[in-house]
């Protein structure tokens, strides 16, 4: 671990480097909308990445309060139900009239409002979360997370106009693939900003000694909720996407169990570590719908045992490498640049 | 007058650490505090930077009251500390250590940071151009890519006092800076504690074990034992002092 020694045009290779995924996208977006791409490719796989993006918004925003401000927060898809709800709301009851709209500006139209009620959404109820948390660090701040999580499922299971348990159905497929990819490239590149700038500093410093990051003037509770506010808002995010994805959510899918995925993918990929995030999200999944394949065409009756896999890894992480496969390091274009 | 205590006492259930001490720093002075373990020394640095509340008593800050205020609070106010078990960032880097102290005077929002705008550009190569300077005046130039926590003993001290001067502090408390070191490095030491004072516009008040520190440094040092000043003034006046060699020494046997 460690910081390498950075070099100058990172800048340049960041900003390459999201140039490149979304010169990939645009074409693949275009070949499903004029309904070719099912004969050059299997849809399956564009369904995969889109999974994938959404889950490297999760994990990499979760990484600010996990790796970089050194808290341990169980609550993350508690976050991603608000986002999720939000948008489901706004999409199928308040903007359903968009369809007067072009096709195109109606969807992009649609989507950025819903998205951002999302993020504003999360990003109120993080920040609620984060006075909550005030003064609690360690144990008692994932005792508390994990409570919240708890609550969310709860109360919307108990709110009828939200679908209840029975889930909210009705849904616009307002996401698509490539939405998801560009959302998933400004989440990361915002994180990144962030993490390499002042606030980031302060948010490490946090972690490393709070009562010295305190002495040095740093107000904590104001710092603690920035990046709660902040995680909270790209999981509102990704919740937002999710809905308008699959048309169709359910409170269960919001609870501690999708916490814990999202946990082993960020401790799988690495703590502080926004290359970890992308890393350990693209192996998880991909282990996960191998293991299923291979499951299924072999050992039916073990399919579900897959389930057993992500506790596993989880285990075997914290046993050998606790620091994750990229823990504190970067892929050279996510480092920062070396000021002269 | 620099950092002002009146009437401090602190009580932790029945034990009373620090029971009524004043204190008066001098804008440009170099103060210690001495006493054996369990004096109450540390306490006293606690009270003043906040992380304890004082039962009774009063601080001020040249005009600013700091009674009451958060830790962060009274950093801001112009206050800088050492521990005497050296509390780095130990996974940043060297450079990322003092950066950071400069976090008060980013000059940029977190939207500015979002967006990297101009500005963010202009502050954030001010904040490493800054950084760099102020480790060079520590020696510790050509550590900066390193983690904190791999320098060597008598570098991570050096550099928890320049993070400290990097937040521009009126006031530097040093806890016990001389604890673990040799004589030679104590020797170090005590030249870089006069540098400071010199190149920086600042008080200095030290809490500190070893005499010679103390007695090299100070003008004025003040002895406390089970939270009560016992003695104060000049070193050597007050090394002479029976109640401070009783203390240090332990009681003197009754004449038989």
């Amino acid at each position: 671990m460690g910081p390498l020694p950075t070099s100058r045009p990172s800048r340049l290779r960041f900003w390459m480097v999201c140039g490149l995924v979304l010169a990939l996208a645009i074409p693949l977006q275009l070949l499903t909308d004029a309904g070719l791409f099912p004969a050059i490719l299997n849809p399956y796989y564009l369904h995969l990445l889109t999974i994938i993006g959404m889950n490297i918004i999760l994990v990499a925003s979760l990484n600010l309060l996990n790796g970089y401000l050194g808290e341990f927060a169980l609550g993350h898809a508690g976050f991603m139900a608000v986002g999720a709800y939000a948008a489901a709301t706004l999409a199928a009851k308040v903007l359903p009239a968009s369809g007067a709209l072009p096709p195109i500006l109606g969807t992009v139209l649609t989507l950025g409002l819903t998205l951002a009620g999302a993020m504003l959404a999360a990003a109120l109820v993080g920040y609620l979360v984060g006075l909550v948390t005030f003064k609690t660090v360690g144990d008692y701040l994932a005792i508390i997370t994990l409570g919240f999580n708890m609550i969310i499922v709860n109360a919307i299971q108990n709110i009828d106009a939200l679908g209840g348990p029975r889930g909210f159905t009705g849904i616009p497929r307002n996401t698509t693939f490539l939405a998801v990819i560009v959302c998933t490239v400004l989440t990361v590149a915002i994180l990144r900003n962030l993490v390499q700038s002042s606030f980031g500093r302060v948010w490490v410093s946090i972690r490393e000694n709070a009562i010295a990051a305190e002495l040095m003037g740093v107000d904590l509770n104001r710092a603690k909720n920035q990046a709660f506010t902040i995680a909270a808002a790209f999981a509102g995010l990704a919740g937002g996407l999710w809905a308008q994805y699959q048309q169709f959510i359910t409170p269960r899918s919001f609870d501690y169990i999708k916490t814990t995925e999202i946990l082993v993918m960020l401790y799988l990929g690495g703590m502080a570590s926004l290359s970890g995030s992308i890393l350990g999200v693209v192996a998880y999944t991909l282990l996960m719908e191998l293991l299923r394949n291979l499951l299924s065409a072999f050992a039916p009756q073990f399919a579900e045992w897959r389930m057993l896999i992500s506790p596993l890894i989880l285990i075997v992480i914290m046993l050998t490498r606790q620091f994750g496969l990229m823990g504190n390091r970067e892929w050279s274009w996510l480092r920062p640049e070396r000021e002269s | 007058m620099a950092l002002r205590i009146e009437g401090l006492v602190k009580a932790f259930g029945g034990l009373t650490a620090v029971s009524g001490l004043n204190l008066d720093l001098g804008d440009r002075d170099i103060q210690g505090i001495i006493g054996p373990n369990g004096a109450g020394k540390t306490t006293v640095f606690n009270l003043i930077t906040g992380i304890y509340q004082p039962d009774r008593g009063r601080l001020r800050l040249g005009e600013q009251e700091l009674t009451g205020l958060a830790p962060d609070a009274i950093a801001r106010a112009g206050i800088a500390r050492t521990f005497q078990n050296i509390r780095l960032f130990a996974h940043m880097t060297v450079l990322d250590n003092i950066t950071m102290a400069l976090h008060g005077r980013a000059g940029y929002s977190l939207w500015e940071a979002v967006l990297r705008t101009g500005n963010y550009r202009r502050q954030e190569t001010r904040l490493r151009v800054e950084s760099r300077d102020h480790l060079a005046r520590f020696g510790l130039a050509d550590r900066q890519q390193e983690l904190a926590g791999s320098l060597p003993y008598g570098e991570q001290r050096r550099l928890e006092i320049a993070r400290a001067l990097a937040t521009g502090p009126k006031v530097l408390l040093l806890d016990e800076p001389a604890a673990g070191m040799n004589p030679k490095e104590v020797e170090e030491l005590i030249l870089l504690i006069r540098q400071v004072h010199r190149d920086f516009p600042l008080a200095i008040l030290l809490i500190e074990h070893q005499m010679p520190v103390v007695l090299e440094l100070c003008a004025h040092i003040q002895v406390l034992d089970f939270g009560q000043t016992i003695a104060a003034g000049a070193p050597q006046d007050v090394t002479r002092n029976p109640l401070v060699i009783e203390a240090y020494l332990g009681e003197a046997e009754a004449p038989a």
